[in-house]
């Protein structure tokens, strides 16, 4: 399967729609009214990040991105696209899973504690820009968090009740592989709507396909009509484009057998040498879930409290058992990232947890790859024969 | 609980008193503080003294002079849990500085009469001299830090500091990551949390105010910084301020430190 193939439409049985550019603001206030909170892209801070949008003129109109490892610049455009700009800083795992969260509140009543359960918000999200690797990102952590033996209740609610309105990229980034991890740059399902931006001279026009039933009667209360034959060939090229720029690949070919053979490989140390054990790159990325546990008290020891904070497999903390730390060298953790990412969690949920987004190769401060690193590996092809009894490691 | 609350006193050493300022700052929860602990010493805020035994010590401030040196011996003496509060106190302060040099030429350049001043050629942390139960980093501590250590000591439970790096925290709080999307230099991947990434969410990058993260890599953030345009004095003055004398600072400082003429 070409790359191209990979990115037809799934058939959803739904004639394509079309609004306008001022569509688009027609639909924030659609889903406020509807009592939504919309979320999306803003301009903030010398980047694209997610917050909430009052109108179509908090949307990143006229701007774009520069991506490349280790380094993330805001530019402007030529033209006035809203979309034309690859995954930023954020992720939409700061709403659904946010970074900070009390569990349990505690007071002392007498003797004893009473525990007073922290309730979840029921807040109605409407998530507006959602790319299709971050579909998959939103896909992979509701199997994690919602489908898991024991179910974060939280998570599932807020992913139930968010209305998506997902946007096809029509172009790729500097660090963007969704392609070689077959998750983009289309988005095929998991959405309400699905846009697609088409920007020519003297039109500017969304390609709109309808996901669900709510979706349908949200465009419903817009303007919209039929999107013409030639309306969504010109959406479809926007998508073959990007697909067919994107800013790197990884190649996936065994990469369980590979990884778990190389895991003495010497390319791991001179990682663990570049690496600053940051845990940026795990919390850029949205499909790391790990988040740790405090329990604190107040000073008069009257009120306990139990939050949970994202945590990362690069802190020292995070594999500490009685004893000390699982993972004491840098190398240590880049490996279990970089393993658990690409192939354990293979076995553990049945999929990667890489969508190719390339937020944790933009946003390492020192511009660490995790397609070079595969591609470093593979190269040398340095490993550990699997045959029993044999633990030397040779080259061949 | 017994009655008696536990007596508190607050030290200062060679600082500049703004980590005990920052016991002053807790404003809405002091009353609380002083609600669960007796102050019994703590000239910052009171001239009335209690004397020991206390159950807790806040110390801040460096060793930097042969009476404080023995001074601190008293302290330990007098203190059933001695904590450290503050960059002076855990890695000696921004007057480690003379650390690198010769005090003896600083004391007759600045001093009229230099043989008036009795110094020790380092500034050291305390716990160079005496056994410490917990270090708190930061120039200044952060209040909040402080409040949870001293909840944790009353209540017979671990602090809640974790000493991952600064970045964590710029994560935690969604900012924009001033070295990727500015290309500002920031010692944040080398630095431990504490500050709440104070900095980055004013566009800035870390200045290190609360010393070196656990398994902190210096070396591979220098090469970071030079690819940003640092030069190798700028990194020489980077990781040489408030935590100059922290082992991993001082090493990479001194790495990158022209011979002196
Ligand atoms: S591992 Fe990197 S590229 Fe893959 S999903 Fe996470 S942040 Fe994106
Ligand atoms: S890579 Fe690390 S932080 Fe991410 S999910 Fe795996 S263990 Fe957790
Ligand atoms: S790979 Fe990069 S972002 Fe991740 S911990 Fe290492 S230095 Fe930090
Ligand atoms: S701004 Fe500094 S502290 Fe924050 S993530 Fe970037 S490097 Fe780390």
């Amino acid at each position: 399967m070409s790359s191209i193939d990979m990115c037809a439409p799934e058939n959803t049985g739904r004639q394509p729609k079309l609004i306008e550019r001022a569509g688009v603001g027609r639909l924030i206030a659609a889903l406020q009214q509807q009592g939504y909170r919309v979320v999306g892209p803003t301009v903030r801070d010398e980047a694209i990040i997610y917050d909430e949008l009052a109108s179509d003129a908090d949307l990143p109109a006229g701007w774009t991105d520069d991506q490349q490892a280790g380094a993330y610049r805001l530019k402007r455009r030529r033209d006035q696209a809203l979309f034309r700009y690859t995954c930023g800083p954020h992720s939409w795992k700061k709403y659904l899973h946010p970074p900070q969260a009390t569990l349990w509140r505690a007071e002392r009543e007498g003797g004893l504690f009473r525990i007073l359960p922290e309730t979840p918000r029921a807040e109605r999200l409407a998530l507006l820009g959602v790319r299709a690797c971050e579909l998959r990102a939103l896909a992979i952590q509701e199997q994690v968090f919602a489908m898991a033996a024991h179910a974060d209740a939280g998570y599932g609610v807020r992913l139930r009740q968010a209305f998506v309105v997902a946007v096809n990229c029509g172009q790729a980034g500097g660090t963007c592989f969704c392609v070689s991890m077959n998750s983009g740059p289309r988005a095929r399902k998991g959405f309400d709507l699905a846009l697609t931006e088409v920007v020519h001279a003297k039109r500017h026009y969304f390609v709109v396909e309808i996901g669900s039933e709510r979706g349908a009667a949200i465009l419903a209360a817009l303007e919209t009509r039929d999107a013409t034959a030639e309306e969504i060939a010109a959406a479809e090229k926007t998508v073959n484009d990007a697909a067919r720029h994107m800013g790197r690949t990884l190649d996936t070919t065994e990469i369980q057998a590979l990884l778990y053979r190389n895991h003495e490989h010497p390319r791991w140390e001179q990682t663990g040498e570049r690496c600053l054990s940051c845990a940026n790159c795990t919390l850029a990325c949205p499909t790391c879930f790990c988040s740790t546990i405090d329990d604190t008290t107040d000073l008069a020891g009257q009120r306990a409290e139990r939050t949970r904070r994202w945590d990362s497999c690069f802190t020292a903390d995070f594999s500490y058992i009685h004893g000390g730390s699982v993972r004491q060298s840098v190398k240590a953790r880049y490996r279990q990232w970089l393993t658990h990412k690409l192939a354990s969690w293979i076995e553990q949920f049945g999929s990667s947890g890489c969508v190719g987004c390339g937020r944790c190769i933009t946003w390492c401060p020192v511009g660490i790859d995790l397609t070079e690193e595969v591609r470093a590996i593979r190269a040398t092809k340095y490993y550990r024969e699997p045959v029993h009894g044999d633990t030397g490691t040779r080259s061949v | 609980m017994a009655a008696k609350k536990p007596k508190l006193a607050v030290w200062k050493f060679a600082s500049c008193d703004g980590c005990q300022l920052s016991i002053l700052d807790c404003e809405d929860e002091l009353l609380t503080v002083a609600s669960a602990v007796d102050i019994a010493y703590f000239p910052e805020a009171t001239r009335a003294a209690t004397r020991g035994p206390y159950d807790l010590s806040l110390v801040e401030g460096s060793i930097t002079t042969p009476h404080d040196a023995e001074r601190i011996h008293q302290v330990r003496r007098q203190s059933r849990y001695l904590v450290t509060i503050g960059a002076c106190a855990t890695a000696g302060g921004i007057q480690a500085l003379r650390n690198f040099r010769d005090v003896k030429r600083f004391l007759s350049i600045v001093y009229a009469r230099p043989d008036y001043i009795e110094t020790l050629s380092k500034s050291t942390p305390i716990a160079e001299h005496v056994f410490v139960d917990y270090e708190l980093r930061g120039c200044p501590v952060n209040k909040y830090q402080l409040l949870e250590v001293i909840s944790a000591l009353l209540n017979q439970r671990k602090p809640v500091i974790p000493n991952h790096a600064v970045c964590v925290e710029c994560k935690l709080r969604q900012h924009v990551c001033v070295m990727v999307a500015r290309g500002t230099p920031c010692l944040g991947p080398a630095t431990q949390a504490g500050c709440g990434a104070l900095c980055p969410g004013y566009a800035r990058g870390c200045y290190g105010c609360f010393g070196p993260k656990e398994s902190a890599n210096p070396p591979a953030l220098s090469a970071g910084l030079v690819r940003l345009g640092v030069t190798e004095d700028g990194l020489v003055r980077a990781f040489r301020s408030f935590n100059a004398a922290a082992d991993v600072f001082r090493r990479e400082s001194e790495l990158h430190e022209r011979p002196n003429p």
